[in-house]
């Protein structure tokens, strides 16, 4: 058979007869704000590299060129629904260099804020996951639960999202007038439409089948690969920052961390679901024994200097451990400021996972992850 | 008797004149009808580009409900689609896949910039891997500002998009 | 300023550590006996007592490996180690083997222009050892540093730990990306944030200024 003759510019390449390359890129329903670039053979996947890197704006390199304070507003944009967990660690490492000590209010008000904005964050994690399913209903029914919520940081901080409520030195301002009691009515009404969700979701027959024995990670591997929350915590290991190194109020709440051992997408998502039903416990515990009065910010000088050397602080944060390395070298602005995202550090799991999964499992096995690209990115 | 009102010196006015009736009896109201479909049927690409697609989440929630607009997300090809909203910063290595993405679309076709990033380069003006703004890479309809823009805020665009619609023409005249 | 705070930590790890579970009070027994408070009447140059676990971790690092290595400093449940070049590889391995730690939290790379050096700083953690589930080692290195960067072809490369941690596969293509630092060994060093026809100097280092900086 002869070769047929081909305009300019176009040249035949053979390829393989069986592997064919897909890109699940960045505009495509199941993939969100990154690419992965999959082989498949038929409907098998058989390598998987992923892509990320869309929305890297350099945070890093931004935070040099200003001080302790102005760097607020930018680094809590990577995940703008839980930013008062991406700031925390910050904020805690640029107390212990600038050499603050912060009031008992202000510890107890930073728990309540960073458990709502957990909860805030794994509803929006809970919408997207249905949707990438196809189960609309989920993706409505937390899309509007989570507004709850929203609506007490709001009252909180003046924003939906993007609060940039923790500060050094505390945080900014004090609750409202009868806070307190309205957190609480909505706190109460939240948990119980969240335990709703088992009727549709979790106890869903076609869930079920969708999603467990997918993408299974064995204990070994979770430590090997240093994922971190969610994921690590379904595949058998108990580890939360919250109880293994407390910061803040933590070792004088009384919660529980959730474990499950089959490491499969099925439990990936169910963990994040019981994490927050701890998470009302803890704000129904904080809101008690809060003390009533007092100051929550520490006054700080114009342009405050760090000491030399520096810093390694960790949280646990909606998606996993976030930790914030600074080093400072006496100036107004950090030398450094890394930030170890738990999205970066449990994204070597996904072509692990994806190996050997068919193609349609692939939204459910990726986004069980509990991965934010946005995050990832910084 | 037609024939002799019609002479060659003013066969263009009469011309003139006959498109002037075809065009307010046919394409006058055809065009109404054809702009109030295009309003209530604006389907947005699923792209999401950066931290305002929460906001643009939020706004498909039982809450705000930008549905009963008709917008709904097509989660299905972007040949279907005809409104692409960009959210938040355009970073350089995703604007070749907007371009590709716009080019894409079958015409007509509108571009919201939603979220200062999107608009001028926002809070990340002096990153190394931002672009100032979508307006070199796609041509913008309506601007819609804020940090990210409330749900509210970006229904209020998506309103001023439709009267700059309804004011188009709705076929183009080659 | 530091130092005082550093204290107040010190002084309040017998309080919190309490409630936790039972696992955990192995460790703080050793805490107490470190914990006597140095008045604040002293002259200020006298170092408070180091906590007595954390140095335990640096001392049997260094009877080891020697003069290779330094402790750059020990903080509650933080230890810093400096280490050679030639030596990181068998260090890390020794702290996988002997003293229990399972992955890497974080690979940060730091540019120091004025020394000519840019220092890659690992931060080591443990899943299984409840010993250690509060501590972080950091192990720091120092690759060269040039001054007209050829990433990938000039003297600023370091052993990969690739093969010890598996964890720092992603981690150490960001560093490669953003500061030009080689690691021999990771089978992929390749670009991972940035985009793929970047041809500008490494971002992350000194002499890249972002826009009108």
């Amino acid at each position: 058979m002869s070769t047929p003759t081909l305009p300019p510019g176009l040249a035949i390449q053979k390829a393989d007869e069986r592997i064919m390359t897909l890109n699940v890129g960045p505009q495509h329903p199941g993939s969100g704000h990154m690419r992965i670039i999959v082989q498949i053979d038929g409907d098998y996947i058989v390598a998987c590299d992923p892509d990320p890197g869309y929305v890297h704006r350099g945070e890093e390199k931004m935070a040099e060129y200003r001080n302790y304070v102005l760097n607020i507003p930018h680094l809590e944009r990577p995940v703008i629904h839980d930013s008062c967990n991406i700031l925390y660690p910050y904020v805690l490492g640029a107390e212990e260099l600038l050499g603050l000590e912060i009031t008992e209010r202000a510890k107890y008000v930073r728990v309540i804020a960073s458990e709502l904005n957990r909860c805030v964050y794994t509803m929006y994690w809970l919408a997207i996951y249905g949707i990438f399913l196809g189960h609309s209903t989920m993706f409505m029914w937390p899309a509007g639960d989570r507004e709850l919520l929203i609506d007490l940081l709001e009252k909180m901080t003046g924003a939906r999202v993007t609060h940039s409520y923790f500060i050094p030195g505390g945080i900014r301002n004090d609750l409202p007038a009868n806070f307190e009691d309205v957190c609480l009515r909505q706190v109460n009404y939240f948990e119980k439409r969240i335990k709703e969700y088992a009727d549709v979701f979790y106890d869903n027959p076609i869930l079920l089948s969708r999603t467990e024995k997918t993408g299974i990670l064995t204990r070994e591997n979770a430590i090997r690969l240093g994922t971190t929350g969610s994921v690590l915590r379904a595949s058998g290991v108990d580890y939360d920052v919250r109880k293994k190194e407390p910061y803040d109020v933590y070792d004088e709440l009384d919660f529980q961390t959730n474990v499950m051992k089959s490491g499969d997408s099925y439990a990936r998502s169910r963990i994040p679901w019981l994490d927050m039903m701890e998470s009302c416990r803890i704000i129904r515990d904080a809101l008690q024994k809060m003390p009533k009065s007092g100051s929550v910010r520490v006054k700080l000088k114009p342009n405050p200097k760090g000491a030399i050397g520096s810093v390694y602080k960790r949280i646990e944060s909606g998606r996993g451990a976030l930790g914030c390395y600074i080093v400072s070298d006496k100036k107004a602005e950090p030398y450094r400021v890394k930030l170890s995202v738990p999205s970066f550090r449990n994204l070597i799991a996904l072509p692990h996972l994806l190996i050997g999964e068919k193609l349609g499992n692939m939204p459910s096995v990726y986004w069980s992850l509990n991965y934010w690209p946005v995050e990832a990115d910084r | 008797m037609l024939k002799d009102l019609i002479t060659p010196q003013n066969a263009n006015v009469f011309v003139g004149k006959l498109g002037d009736i075809l065009e307010r009896a046919i394409d006058k109201p055809l065009g109404y009808a054809i702009n109030w479909g295009r309003i209530w049927s604006l389907w947005p690409v699923h792209i999401e580009t950066a931290c305002c697609s929460v906001e643009f989440g939020a706004a498909s929630s039982p809450r705000y409900d930008v549905e009963r607009f008709g917008i709904i997300e097509a989660f299905g090809s972007l040949r279907q689609c005809d409104l692409v909203v960009v959210q938040g910063t355009i970073t350089r290595k995703m604007a070749p896949r907007l371009r590709l993405v716009y080019d894409q679309m079958p015409e007509p076709k509108y571009v919201i910039a939603m979220g200062a990033c999107a608009i001028t380069g926002g809070l990340y003006f002096d990153s190394y891997n931002v672009l100032p703004g979508i307006d070199g890479v796609l041509p913008v309809d309506v601007y819609v500002p804020g940090c990210p823009p409330r749900p509210e805020t970006l229904i209020q665009g998506c309103m001023l998009l439709q009267e700059k619609i309804k004011r188009m023409k709705a076929r183009k005249i080659v | 300023m530091s130092s005082e705070s550093e204290k107040k930590m010190v002084e309040k790890k017998p309080e919190d550590s309490k409630p936790t579970t039972a696992k955990a009070t192995e460790k703080p027994a050793a805490k107490p006996a470190a914990k006597k408070p140095v008045p604040a009447k002293t002259p200020p140059k006298e170092e408070p007592e180091l906590p007595a676990f954390e140095k335990g971790i640096g001392d049997k690092i260094i009877e080891k490996f020697g003069d290779q290595t330094a402790v750059s400093f020990v903080k509650p449940d933080r230890v810093g180690i400096k280490v050679n070049r030639e030596s990181i590889h068998d260090v890390a391995e020794f702290a996988r083997d002997v003293l229990n730690y399972d992955h890497v939290d974080s690979v940060a790379g730091v540019d120091y222009p004025v020394d000519k050096e840019i220092e890659v700083v690992y931060h080591l953690s443990s899943y299984t050892d409840p010993t250690l589930s509060r501590q972080i080692l950091e192990l720091a290195t120092r690759a060269q540093r040039e001054d007209e960067p050829i990433p990938g072809n000039d003297a600023t490369k370091l052993p990969s730990l690739r093969d010890v941690f598996y964890s720092v596969e992603f981690h150490e293509r960001e560093v490669f990306e953003m500061l030009g630092v080689y690691f021999e060994g990771h089978p992929d060093n390749r670009r991972l944030l940035l985009p793929e026809d970047w041809a500008d100097l490494p971002p992350l280092r000194k002499d890249f200024r972002n826009k009108g900086r």
